[in-house]
Order: structure tokens, then C-alpha cells, then sequence
């Protein structure tokens, strides 16, 4: 992988709207937005109610997925631009599922929606129809995921990234600042992971910084070994969506992991090790 | 599970809640409020801490810890503005911002 494999630009995107074999997706939490206006030929993907089990506490499975990308006229040859709010956040997440799953053609509008509107750039309110597809997805890779065994057996031993901000690394946060900090779990960090806000990884305007800017991030200023493997966590794995693909898509690091179930998860379980206080 | 995402123009505040410390405000541009734009809330040394899109009404709302906080805004057209506030527990600091 290399970046022009999985990231365009927003002249890409505006000169590929209503290309065959092309699907531009809005993925966000706020569904809202899209209803406001998204990119001319967008389907909207929310990524609670679409992506998320509405029961268990997991993503949706193999069929689920295929159901949903069938629905929404995708097929599996097509390529597939992803872009959302929040820096990429939610299309990050919906592109590690894309990868989980198989897709083999899927990108980043870098910068996302945020730079769509900083450039003021033409939005609309309709809605693209497209014939239902039959998909076809894979079987999990399990190669992009990490769980909760696998994260405790790493500490010490694996670089651990968390990439929430440095309140919340340190326990003085249960959540990113613009939520109201009400959760219950315990606060802190894995021991032994590396603090790197997801934030360094971009620009103000949304687009991921340079490969040579991320690399002096990752391994000269917070000391990550490029010979280990990796593991990506933040509150519930979509800020860590972004790291990962950072590290994985980006700086093709080979073995990296999105723990997603991340702090809420393992702030949660009885007996292990939380380390608080500030990155060191 | 709730994502990290924030809703345009920040979360509510609950009523009666006074165990926060509330940065909020709103944007403006000759006069009219500014519904498409980015409110930022940066730490010491400009560190980014949370983003907030603005709401219809040109509105924000971060929720803070005690400190020093610098709320950054940008909007199309390249503008941008920059204000440091001080938030405290039980406290809601307004700001009021021009681009």
C-alpha cells in the first residue's frame, strides 16, 4: 500500500461523481449531517445503526455486512471512497470494516468532511438510487483486529498506541472533551502503551500529515519500534481506526491491530493492570 | 455504545448538572451567525484536545476540565479566530467569537 492507494483528494472525488463503479459513502455517528447535505452521488452510511450489532456489543457480521452493502448498491469490485466528520473518524472505522471484510478497493477522501466544507465545496440534499447488489464479503481478517486477551498478553511486550488525547491517557479524562464526562469505568492506560493523540496525525483542515512528518511521530518522537508489532486503542476503536490506518495503510507497517474494544472495554474488566499519570 | 463523534453544536448540558466545567459559544460573521465551521478547544501549547462542528445558530460546546483552554474556530473562506478562556467545575464560560 502506498498513499495514492488509499487516499484521494477532493478534485478526485469532484471529478469522479457519478462514475461508474465508483460509490462516494458519508459514514457518521451524526447521521444528521448527511441530511443536511453530503457530496453530489453519496450514500449515507450511519455507523451506529448500520454498523453497529444492535444487541451483542460488536460490529455487524459477514452477513450483516453484505446485506448492508448490497442495499446500498455496492458490488465488490467497485471502488469505494469513504469520507464522514470528526477528521475521518467514523469513515476510518468503516474502512477497517471494508478491510476485515475483504474489500479490496477502498479509500479515504482525505480530510473527510470537514475539508469538503472548509473549501466550500458543493454539497446537496439528494438522494443517489442505486440497483441492489448481491456482496459478497470475506471472513474476518483476523490479522487487523485485536481483543482483550491479546491486548493484556501484549503489555510489555507489543507497542501499545493509545491515541486518546493526554487527559485522558493520564486518568484526568473519561472521555474526549466535548462529551459530557459522566462514564463509570475505571480511568488510566495500558501499561507500558505509548501516548499519540490521534489528532498529530492530521492537519487543522482534516487531511493526514505527511508520511515523513508521521513517521518522525511514531518512531523518533514517541519511541515506537518499527520492528514490533502494534496495537491501536482509544475509547471505543474509531479515533484508533484512524492510527491504524495511519500505521498500516500509510507507513505500511505489516502487523498492526485496532483494539476496539479499547478503553471502555479494558477500563471495564475486573483484575487487570491501569497505569495512570502522564506518557513517559 | 456511544461513538466519540460530536453532534453539531456540541452535546447538551443536563439541566441542573453542575459537575462540569463548560466551555460554549457562538460564531458570527458580519452579524449572521455561522452554521458551517469547526470549533477546536486546544490544551497547553496549542494541544489539541476536541472538535466540535457548529450548530445552525453558529453554536459550541466543549466539556472541559479546570484550566487555561484556547477555543479555535475555523470557517470557509479561510477564516479563523482564536480566544483563551479559563473553565471551572460547575462553571459554564461563554465566549462569543467573530470570524
Amino acid at each position: 500500500m502506498s498513499r495514492s492507494d488509499v487516499l484521494v483528494d477532493a478534485d478526485w472525488v469532484e471529478s469522479h461523481i457519478g462514475t461508474p463503479g465508483v460509490a462516494i459513502v458519508e459514514v457518521d455517528e451524526d447521521a444528521s449531517a448527511y441530511d443536511k447535505g453530503h457530496i453530489p452521488s453519496a450514500l449515507k452510511v450511519d455507523w451506529k445503526k448500520d454498523l453497529q450489532d444492535p444487541v451483542r456489543r460488536d460490529f455487524v457480521d459477514k452477513t450483516g455486512f453484505e446485506n448492508l452493502l448490497s442495499g446500498l448498491g455496492i458490488s465488490n469490485d467497485d471502488t469505494v471512497v469513504l469520507y464522514g466528520g470528526n477528521n475521518n473518524w467514523f469513515a476510518a472505522y468503516a474502512y477497517w470494516y471494508f478491510r476485515l471484510y475483504g474489500h479490496s478497493d477502498v479509500k479515504l477522501l482525505d480530510g473527510g468532511r470537514k475539508k469538503w466544507e472548509l473549501d466550500s465545496r458543493e454539497l446537496t440534499t439528494d438522494v443517489p438510487r442505486r440497483d441492489r447488489t448481491s456482496y459478497v464479503a470475506s471472513e474476518q481478517d483476523a490479522a487487523l483486529r485485536a481483543l482483550r486477551d491479546e491486548v493484556i498478553a501484549a503489555i510489555g511486550k507489543r507497542n501499545l498506541v493509545d491515541v486518546r488525547s493526554p487527559d485522558e491517557f493520564a486518568g484526568r479524562l473519561l472521555a474526549p472533551a466535548h462529551l459530557p464526562q459522566e462514564q463509570a469505568q475505571r480511568a488510566g492506560h495500558i501499561p507500558t502503551a505509548r501516548n499519540v493523540p490521534w489528532s498529530k496525525a492530521a492537519n487543522e483542515d482534516g487531511t493526514f500529515r505527511s508520511d515523513d512528518e508521521l513517521r518522525q511521530l511514531y518512531q523518533d518522537e514517541a519511541g515506537l519500534d518499527f520492528g514490533k508489532d502494534t496495537i491501536a486503542y482509544c475509547r471505543i476503536g474509531e479515533r484508533s481506526a484512524h492510527t491504524w490506518f495511519v500505521l498500516h495503510e500509510l507507513l505500511d507497517q505489516p502487523n498492526v491491530k485496532n483494539y476496539d474494544g479499547s478503553w471502555t472495554e479494558y477500563g471495564s474488566l475486573v483484575g487487570v493492570p491501569i497505569e495512570l499519570g502522564e506518557a513517559r | 455504545m456511544s461513538g466519540c463523534g460530536a453532534p453539531a453544536g456540541g452535546f447538551e448540558q443536563k439541566p441542573g448538572d453542575t459537575s462540569q466545567a463548560v466551555v460554549e459559544g457562538t460564531v458570527s460573521h458580519g452579524g449572521a451567525p455561522v452554521s458551517t465551521g469547526y470549533a477546536r478547544l486546544l490544551g497547553t501549547g496549542d494541544e489539541f484536545v476536541a472538535e466540535v462542528p457548529l450548530g445552525s445558530d453558529g453554536e459550541f460546546r466543549f466539556f472541559a476540565a479546570p484550566g487555561s483552554w484556547t477555543v479555535r474556530v475555523l470557517a470557509p473562506g479561510g477564516l479563523s479566530a482564536e480566544h483563551v478562556v479559563t473553565a471551572d467545575y460547575g462553571q459554564v464560560t461563554k465566549v462569543t467569537v467573530t470570524v
